[in-house]
C-alpha cells in the first residue's frame, strides 16, 4: 500500500509538466502550427521561474514569470513563422537550441543554490485517508491548475466558437481566410499559449519535482511533451492520459532502481525513451488514424496574397 | 505599412547574401547581448572570434572542430533535402564512437585497425540511422521524435559501457576506458597539432555529397520526393527509399565523425564525447544553405563560436553556454532572412501601384 502511494503521487509528479506543456502543443497544433521548441521553452519557464522564486521569495510570481518567458520565448517562433514565413520545424529546433544556450546563461549563478519545494495541500482528516487522501487532497497549486486548464482546454476547444475557429484555422487557412477570420492573429493566440504552458511546464520542474536549477533540466521532456499530442491524436479527451503515461514511464525507473531491480541503472533510464518510441509507432501505425485527427494545415505556411 | 510580395523566381544574389546578413545581425545581437550581461562587447567579439585564430595551432583547432560539423551537417543536408529531418545526428555520432572505438579497443594489433575502426563507426551510426527509418516506413512515426528519443538511448549505452564493462581497469575507477594504442588513433597531420586525416575525409565527403545531389540519379530522387512527394511517386521515385536513403547515409556521416572524435582529438571513450556537435550541425546544414559545399564554410564558423565559446570562458570568465546562444540566434536571423529569397519586401502603396 505503502510502495504503491509513492508511485502514485511520483507519478503525477512527474506527469504535471509534461501536462502542461502538452495541452500548450496541443492548442498551437490545433491551429495548425507545428512548435518543435517545447523543450527550449520548458528550460526558459524552469530557469526563470526558479530564478524569480529565489530572488522575491513568492512562487507565484515565479510561476507567473515563467508562463511570461515562455510565451516570450514563443513569440520569436511566431513572427519568424507567422509573419516572414520561415520554416516551422526548423524555427522550433532553432528554438529549441537557442533556449537551451540561454537558460544556461540566465541561471549560471543559480546552479546549486537550494530552494523550498511549493507547498501541497493539507487538508486535515482527508489529506490522511490512506492512498487516496495524498493523491487527491495533498497536490500542490500547479497540479490542480494542470487540471483545471486541460478541462478548460478541452471545453473552449470542443464546447466553444473560438475554439471551433481555431480548429477551422488549423484545418484550412485558405478557408478560415476567406470566412474573414484573421489567420495570423488566431496562430499568434495560439503559439503564445503553447509558450506560456510550455514555462509554466518547465517552472514545474524547477519549483516542485526536483526544486533547483540544472542545465539541461528538462531532459527530453519537451520531446516527450510532443509525442504526448501524438499519442493524444490531437484529441484533448485523451492528453490527460498520455500525459500521465508518459510520467509513469519516466518515473516507473526511478523506482525500479530503488527496489533493486538486477538491470544496470543506465538501461532502466533509457526506458522512458524506448517506450516514448514504442508508444509512438502503436498510435502512428494506423495511418488513417493519423490523417483523420492530424490537423490538415498542420506545419504548412500560410501567406495570403491581400 | 510593409507587405510580402512573392517573387517569380527564388533570388540568386538574396540566396547568398541572406547568410552574409544573418551574420551580421548576429554579430549586432551579440554585442547587445554582451552589454546587457555588463561585459565590454568589443573586447568580448575580439576574445570570441579573433583571439582564438591568431596562432596557427588556434586555426589547426577550428578545423579539428569544423570535422564533425562538417560530416554530420553534409549528411543532415541531404537528409533536409528529401525533408526528412533527423534530429538525432547526435545519437548516430556517439554509436559510431562506441562502434568504431570497440573495435580499436578489441582488436589484435595490425595495420587494417583504424580503416576497421571507420567501417565500424559508420556502420554503428547507420544502423542508429536505419532505426527512425524502418519506423518511419514500416510504421508511420515521426522520424523528428524517435531519433531523438534514440539518442538518449546512445548515451545511456555510451555511460554503461564506460562505467562498466569497457572501463580501464588501471583508471583509478574513473569511467573512462583505456587510452587507444598507437595503431588504433588517428595520427596528426602537422606535428603539434590536433589535426588529423578525418578533416581530409570531412572534405572529401562534402564534395561527394555534393556530387551526389548534382550529378547522381539518386541524387535527383532525393531533391524530387523533397520538393513534391506526390509527383516523386507518380515518376514512381519512392519516397521510402529517399527515407531509407537519407536516413542511413547521415547516420553513418555521423558515425564517421563520432569514431574521428574518440579515435582523434580524445584518444579513448569518456561518458562524453560531443558537446552537441550532431544538434550544432542543423544549424550548420541550414547556414550553408542545404549544399555540401556551403556546409564546409558554415562548419568553419560555426567551430570558431566553439573555440571561441572556450576561449572567452577561460580570458574573460564568460559562461561556455554563450556560444548555444549564437548559434541559436544566428538560425534564427538565418531563417528570418530567408524570407527575402522568395518574396519582395514592398510598401502598401507600392504594391497598390501593382
Amino acid at each position: 500500500m505503502h510502495e504503491l502511494t509513492a508511485i502514485l503521487l511520483t507519478t503525477v509528479l512527474a506527469s504535471t509538466p509534461m501536462l502542461f506543456a502538452g495541452l500548450g502543443e496541443l492548442v498551437t497544433e490545433k491551429s495548425g502550427v507545428l512548435n518543435l521548441g517545447v523543450e527550449g521553452m520548458m528550460l526558459m519557464g524552469a530557469v526563470v521561474g526558479f530564478a524569480i522564486t529565489t530572488v522575491t521569495g513568492h512562487a507565484s510570481l515565479g510561476i507567473l514569470c515563467a508562463a511570461v518567458a515562455g510565451a516570450a520565448a514563443s513569440a520569436i517562433f511566431g513572427v519568424l513563422t507567422l509573419l516572414l514565413l520561415a520554416n516551422q520545424v526548423a524555427c522550433g529546433l532553432a528554438l529549441t537550441i537557442f533556449g537551451v544556450g540561454l537558460s544556461a546563461l540566465v541561471g549560471k549563478s543559480f546552479i546549486g543554490s537550494p530552494l523550498e519545494r511549493i507547498p501541497q495541500l493539507h487538508v486535515p482528516g482527508l489529506s490522511d485517508v490512506p492512498l487516496i487522501g495524498p493523491l487527491i487532497f495533498g497536490q500542490d497549486a500547479l497540479v490542480y491548475l494542470s487540471i483545471a486548464i486541460a478541462v478548460a482546454v478541452h471545453l473552449f476547444l470542443n464546447r466553444t466558437r473560438p475554439g471551433l475557429i481555431v480548429r477551422a484555422v488549423g484545418e484550412n487557412h485558405d478557408a478560415a481566410h476567406a470566412l474573414g477570420y484573421p489567420v495570423i492573429r488566431i496562430r499568434f493566440l495560439a503559439i503564445l499559449f503553447g509558450g506560456a504552458m510550455a514555462g509554466i511546464g518547465g517552472s514545474y520542474l524547477s519549483l516542485a519535482y526536483t526544486p533547483l536549477w540544472n542545465e539541461g533540466m528538462t531532459a527530453g521532456r519537451g520531446w516527450i511533451a510532443l509525442a504526448c499530442v501524438t499519442f493524444s491524436t490531437w484529441r484533448s479527451s485523451r492528453i490527460v492520459l498520455g500525459a500521465y503515461l508518459f510520467g509513469f514511464f519516466t518515473i516507473a525507473q526511478l523506482h525500479a532502481q530503488a527496489i533493486g531491480v538486477p538491470v544496470p541503472p543506465e538501461f532502466l533510464s533509457m526506458a522512458p525513451y524506448l517506450a516514448t518510441i514504442l508508444v509512438l509507432v502503436l498510435i502512428s501505425r494506423k495511418a488513417s488514424l493519423v490523417r483523420m485527427h492530424a490537423p490538415a494545415c498542420l506545419g504548412k505556411v500560410f501567406h495570403s496574397a491581400g | 505599412m510593409l507587405r510580402l510580395e512573392p517573387r517569380a523566381q527564388p533570388s540568386t544574389a538574396m540566396l547568398f547574401a541572406t547568410p552574409l546578413l544573418a551574420v551580421a545581425l548576429t554579430l549586432i545581437a551579440g554585442l547587445i547581448l554582451f552589454a546587457i550581461l555588463g561585459v565590454d562587447p568589443l573586447a568580448s567579439l575580439y576574445a570570441f572570434f579573433v583571439a582564438p585564430v591568431e596562432t596557427w595551432y588556434g586555426v589547426a583547432e577550428l578545423c579539428v572542430k569544423a570535422t564533425p560539423l562538417i560530416l554530420c551537417a553534409v549528411g543532415l543536408a541531404i537528409a533536409v533535402r528529401a525533408n526528412v529531418w533527423n534530429i538525432g545526428a547526435e545519437g548516430q555520432l556517439i554509436m559510431g564512437g562506441i562502434c568504431g572505438g570497440g573495435v580499436g579497443l578489441f582488436a589484435p594489433e595490425g595495420d587494417w585497425v583504424l580503416p576497421a575502426m571507420f567501417v565500424a563507426g559508420a556502420l554503428g551510426g547507420a544502423v542508429w540511422g536505419a532505426i527512425p527509418a524502418l519506423l518511419k516506413t514500416r510504421f508511420n512515426a515521426s522520424e523528428i521524435l524517435t531519433s531523438l528519443m534514440l539518442t538518449y538511448v546512445a548515451q545511456y549505452l555510451l555511460i554503461y559501457l564506460v562505467r562498466g564493462p569497457w572501463r580501464n581497469p588501471q583508471g583509478f575507477n574513473f569511467p573512462q576506458t583505456k587510452e587507444f594504442d598507437s595503431y588504433a588513433s588517428i595520427a596528426p597531420l602537422i606535428e603539434g597539432t590536433r589535426l588529423g586525416i578525418g578533416f581530409v575525409v570531412a572534405l572529401l565527403v562534402a564534395v561527394g555529397g555534393w556530387l551526389l545531389l548534382s550529378r547522381s540519379f539518386l541524387g535527383f530522387q532525393i531533391k524530387v520526393v523533397g520538393l513534391a512527394a506526390q509527383a516523386a511517386g507518380y515518376a514512381g521515385f519512392s519516397e521510402k527509399r529517399a527515407i531509407w536513403a537519407t536516413l542511413v547515409l547521415s547516420g553513418a556521416l555521423a558515425g564517421v565523425a563520432g569514431l574521428n572524435e574518440v579515435a582523434g582529438p580524445i584518444g579513448q571513450l569518456l561518458p562524453s564525447i560531443s558537446p552537441g556537435y550532431g544538434f550544432t550541425a542543423i544549424i550548420v546544414a541550414f547556414l550553408g544553405r542545404l549544399h555540401p559545399l556551403g556546409c564546409i564554410i558554415a562548419a568553419l564558423l560555426i567551430a570558431l563560436s566553439y573555440i571561441g565559446g572556450e576561449h572567452a570562458q577561460m580570458s574573460m570568465n564568460l559562461p561556455v553556454a554563450v556560444a548555444s546562444v549564437f548559434q541559436g540566434m544566428l538560425l534564427f536571423f538565418l531563417l528570418a532572412c530567408e524570407v527575402l529569397i522568395r518574396y519582395r519586401v514592398r510598401t502598401r502603396r507600392q504594391l497598390a501601384r501593382g
